[in-house]
C-alpha cells in the first residue's frame, strides 16, 4: 500500500538497493569468508529476507548465541518454573520466555495448571501490576542482553526509590563481548579451534545503542577480526556485509559503524551509568550449548541483595546442573559449529510448536528461523 | 503435554493438533472431515456452523463481542457460498455484568443481523457465578441457504489466482495493541465486518470463485497453509502485493509480529480462475473497506502443501502456518 508520510520500512528495504549491494558484495567479494552474526535479530532479518539467496557463495553466515532466550540454560528455566510454583507469587518475564521448555516444563505450561504467570511489554509495567496486588510478591524473571539491561535497571531504580516491598528480581541478563572472546578463545577437545570458524563479526546495532561501539575495540585489534556494528533492516546487513569485504580486500581488521543513524562510539552513557549502578558482573554465567562463561553475566550489587530473587529462595532453587537433550546440537549451533539443518531432530521432532531445543523456542532462534523461512531454500 | 495451553487456541498448528487428537479421534465423520468453515447438509442445500466468541475489551475500535458473534458465525456460512438465514444465540454472562452493557451488545447483534439478513431463531441465557467466565461469552450457530455452489479448499489447481478483498491485520493488531500491557496508541480499527453481501454482490456479478475463506485466527498465513495442504498445491505469493496498512506494519514492527499471522475479522481469501480476477477485484472494491483489494499470488506445483513468499530482489523463502502463542519479541 502506498504510503506518502510514513516511508521507514521502504527506504531500509528497497530493492534497487538490495540488488545493487548484491551487486557490488559478487564483484569485490573474492576471498571465501565466514561471517558470524552475533545476535539472532540479524540471523532472523538474513533468513527473512532470503539474504544467503543473494549473495556469492564466498560468504557464508555462522549463527551465532545471540538470543536472550536461546542460551538461557534449563536450571534457570526451572528456577522460573519453580517460582512461579510459590505461593502467592506473580512471576512476571519477557514475552517468548514463557514458551521455553525447562525440565518441569515452561512457563505456559505452569501458567495452565493454575500458576499466576505473566508477560510484560516493558518491564516498567511490572510497577503497575505491583502496586494493584501488594498482597503478592512479584518476581521480575529479567532476560535480555545489553539492550534490555537499562529496562531492568529502570525497574529496579524505580522499587528502591518507591520503597516497594512486594518486587524481587531473577537477573539473567548476559553480555556480548564476554561471549565473543569466549567463542575466539575457548577450545575444546573435540573441535581443534573456534576460531577458524568465524573471520568477522557482524555487531548488534541496537545493544551498542546502550553501549557504544566501544565495546567491540580489542577485536580487531587482539584477535584481528573486522567488526561491523550493523542495523537490522536488510539494507542495513547487505553493507555491514560489503564493509567486512572491504576490509579483507585491503587486508585490514577495524572496528566500524555502519548504524551511524543511532550508534555513536561512547554509546548512551546515561543507560549505562543506571546498569553499573544496580548491577556487577557475575564471575561466571552458564550460557546453554557454551558453559560456564567468565564475566558474561550480571547480577544485582550486594547492597540490592534484598531484592535478588535467587537469593531469597535459595533454599527451593536446584543448583545440579542439567544435561541438554542428547539428541539436541542447539550447543554447536550457538557456538557456530553447525547449522540447524545439521541436527537429526530438526523439523522432525523439534520444531517450533514442540521444542527440543532452545534455538527452536525463540523466533530469533537459528532453528526456529531455518524452520520458519525454510532453510531448504538455502 | 498434559494440559491445555494458549497455544492450543491459536488456529495454528497446536489448535489442529488438539482437533486432530482429541475431536476427530472421537467424533470424525464425513462433514468434519473436510474442514470447511461451514459443513454442507442436505445434500448440499444447506451450511451450518457454529462458533464462541470471548475477547478482551468487550468494545474495541470497529466493533464489539456482539457484532463479532454474528459476523463470525454468518461469514463462516458465506465462505460456503450460504446465504446466512438463522442463527442460534447463546450467552454466558458472569455475575455482576451491566444489564445496560447487555443491552448495547444485543443492539449490536440487531443491526449486524440486518447486514447479513439473518434472524435469532433460538437462544439461551446462562448466569455464573463472579469470576467463572470473564464477563461474557457467545456462542452462535448458523444456517445458511447455500448459492455458490462447489466451492471448498480441496479445489484449487495449477494456474488459479489468489486474492484478498482488504488490506490484513487489523483486528489482531488492534486488539493486540490495547491489550493490558502493551497500550500502544492507534487510531487502527478492526475490520469486523460481515461478509456476505461482498459474496452476494460476487455472485450477481457472475463470478464462481473456487474456495474462499475468511482469515480469521491464524490470519492469512493459515488460510493459504490449509489450502495448500488440502489441494496439495503450491501458494506463491509476491510479498510486496499483500496489502498491510501503516499502522498495522508498525505494530508489527514494534511487537515483532508478521502480518500474514494476525486474526481478521471482515477480511477473505479468494481462489479465483485467473480470468475472474479483475471483476472480482472490481466488485469487492466496490465495498470501501475494500479499496485495497488486489491479487497477491498464484497456484503452482514447485513446494506442494507449501506457501512461498517472494521479495522483490529475488529470494524466496516459506510462509508457515503460525505457531505458539502470540507473544511480543524481547528485544
Amino acid at each position: 500500500m502506498p504510503s506518502q508520510e510514513l516511508d521507514l520500512f521502504k527506504v531500509f528495504r528497497n530493492p534497487e538497493h538490495m540488488k545493487a549491494l548484491a551487486k557490488l558484495i559478487s564483484l569485490e567479494s573474492k576471498t571465501k569468508i565466514r561471517v558470524m552474526e552475533v545476535c539472532g535479530g540479524h540471523t532472523h532479518t538474513i533468513m527473512k529476507y532470503g539474504i544467503p539467496q543473494i549473495l556469492p557463495d564466498t560468504v557464508e553466515f555462522v549463527h551465532g548465541p545471540g538470543c536472550p532466550v536461546c542460551i538461557m540454560p534449563k536450571e534457570r528455566i526451572d528456577h522460573a518454573f519453580i517460582l512461579s510454583q510459590q505461593a502467592d507469587v506473580i512471576l512476571v518475564t519477557l514475552g517468548d520466555m514463557i514458551k521455553v521448555p525447562g525440565s518441569h516444563g515452561s512457563l505456559a505450561e505452569a501458567r495452565s495448571k493454575g500458576a499466576d504467570v505473566r508477560f510484560v511489554y516493558s518491564p516498567l509495567d511490572v510497577l503497575k501490576i505491583a502496586k494493584e496486588n501488594l498482597d503478592k510478591k512479584i518476581i521480575f524473571f529479567a532476560i535480555g542482553f545489553e539492550t534490555t539491561t537499562p529496562m531492568t535497571a529502570a525497574l529496579v531504580d524505580q522499587i528502591v526509590k518507591l520503597k516497594l516491598k512486594n518486587v524481587l528480581f531473577h537477573i539473567n541478563h548476559v553480555t556480548v563481548p564476554e561471549v565473543m572472546t569466549e567463542l575466539l578463545e575457548s577450545r575444546d577437545e573435540h573441535i581443534d579451534s573456534y576460531n577458524n570458524r568465524i573471520d568477522a563479526f557482524i555487531g548488534p546495532s541496537h545493544v551498542s545503542v546502550i553501549t557504544g561501539s566501544k565495546i567491540y575495540e580489542k577485536f580487531p585489534k587482539e584477535y584481528k577480526r573486522p567488526v561491523v556494528v550493523t542495523g537490522f533492516e536488510p539494507i542495513d546487513v547487505m553493507e555491514g556485509i560489503l564493509m567486512i569485504v572491504r576490509q579483507v580486500n585491503e587486508g585490514r581488521a577495524d572496528l566500524e559503524n555502519q548504524y551511524k543513524r543511532s550508534v555513536s562510539f561512547e554509546g548512551n552513557i546515561v543507560a549505562q551509568d543506571l546498569i553499573n549502578k544496580y548491577f556487577d558482573q557475575k564471575d561466571l554465567f552458564k550460557w546453554r550449548g557454551l558453559g560456564n562463561i567468565p564475566k558474561s553475566g550480571l547480577k544485582l550489587r550486594d547492597e540490592f541483595a534484598y531484592l535478588d530473587a535467587e537469593k531469597i529462595y535459595d533454599d527451593v532453587l536446584p543448583k545440579e546442573e542439567i544435561e541438554d537433550h542428547k539428541l539436541c546440537i542447539c550447543g554447536d549451533i550457538l557456538r557456530g559449529m553447525a547449522k540447524p539443518t545439521e541436527c537429526q531432530v530438526f523439523g522432525t521432532a523439534c520444531k517450533p510448536s514442540k521444542p527440543i531445543g532452545s534455538c527452536m523456542v525463540s523466533s530469533e532462534g537459528a532453528c526456529a528461523a531455518y524452520y520458519k523461512y525454510g532453510g531448504v531454500l538455502r | 503435554m498434559k494440559n491445555i495451553t494458549l497455544a492450543h487456541g491459536n488456529g495454528g498448528e497446536e489448535n489442529n493438533e488438539l482437533i486432530e487428537g482429541i475431536f476427530y479421534k472421537h467424533l470424525k465423520n464425513d462433514y468434519l472431515k473436510k474442514s470447511e468453515d461451514a459443513s454442507l447438509i442436505e445434500g448440499g442445500r444447506l451450511a451450518f456452523t457454529t462458533d464462541s466468541f470471548t475477547i478482551s475489551p468487550l468494545f474495541f475500535s470497529g466493533g464489539d463481542i456482539g457484532k463479532l458473534s454474528i459476523c463470525g458465525t454468518c461469514n463462516d456460512l458465506a465462505m460456503m457460498g450460504a446465504a446466512p438465514k438463522y442463527v442460534t444465540l447463546a450467552m454466558m454472562i458472569e455475575e455482576g455484568f451491566e444489564i445496560k452493557t447487555l443491552d448495547k451488545i444485543v443492539r449490536s447483534i440487531k443491526k449486524e443481523l440486518e447486514v447479513c439478513g439473518a434472524v435469532v431463531v433460538a437462544g439461551d441465557t446462562k448466569v455464573v457465578p463472579r469470576g467463572s467466565v470473564d464477563k461474557l461469552f457467545i456462542n452462535t450457530s448458523g444456517i445458511g441457504v447455500v448459492e455458490l455452489e462447489g466451492i471448498s479448499a480441496s479445489n484449487l489447481s495449477v494456474g488459479d489466482a489468489i486474492v484478498v478483498s482488504r488490506d490484513i491485520g487489523t483486528h489482531g493488531a488492534a486488539i493486540y495493541a490495547n491489550r493490558e500491557g502493551i497500550d500502544i496508541q492507534s487510531t487502527l480499527k478492526s475490520d469486523c465486518a460481515s461478509l456476505w453481501p461482498m459474496v452476494k454482490a460476487l455472485k450477481d456479478a457472475g463470478i464462481k470463485p473456487k474456495e474462499m475463506r475468511d482469515a480469521t485466527r491464524g490470519g492469512l498465513a493459515a488460510v493459504l497453509n490449509e489450502w495448500a495442504k488440502a489441494s496439495d498445491v503450491c501458494i506463491e505469493v509476491d510479498e510486496e502485493s499483500i496489502p498491510i496498512c501503516d499502522e498495522v506494519k508498525g505494530i508489527c514492527e514494534l511487537l515483532g509480529f508478521e502480518p500474514t499471522a494476525l486474526a481478521n475479522e471482515g477480511t477473505f481469501v479468494l481462489a479465483l480462475e485467473p480470468k475472474d480476477v479483475d471483476k472480482a477485484v472490481e466488485v469487492l472494491k466496490s465495498f470501501p473497506q475494500n479499496e485495497h483489494c488486489t491479487y497477491i499470488g498464484k497456484v503452482t506445483d514447485e513446494y506442494k502443501k507449501k506457501v512461498t513468499l517472494s521479495s522483490q530482489w529475488g529470494s524466496k523463502r516459506f510462509l508457515d502456518m503460525p505457531t505458539g502463542e502470540l507473544l511480543p519479541r524481547i528485544c
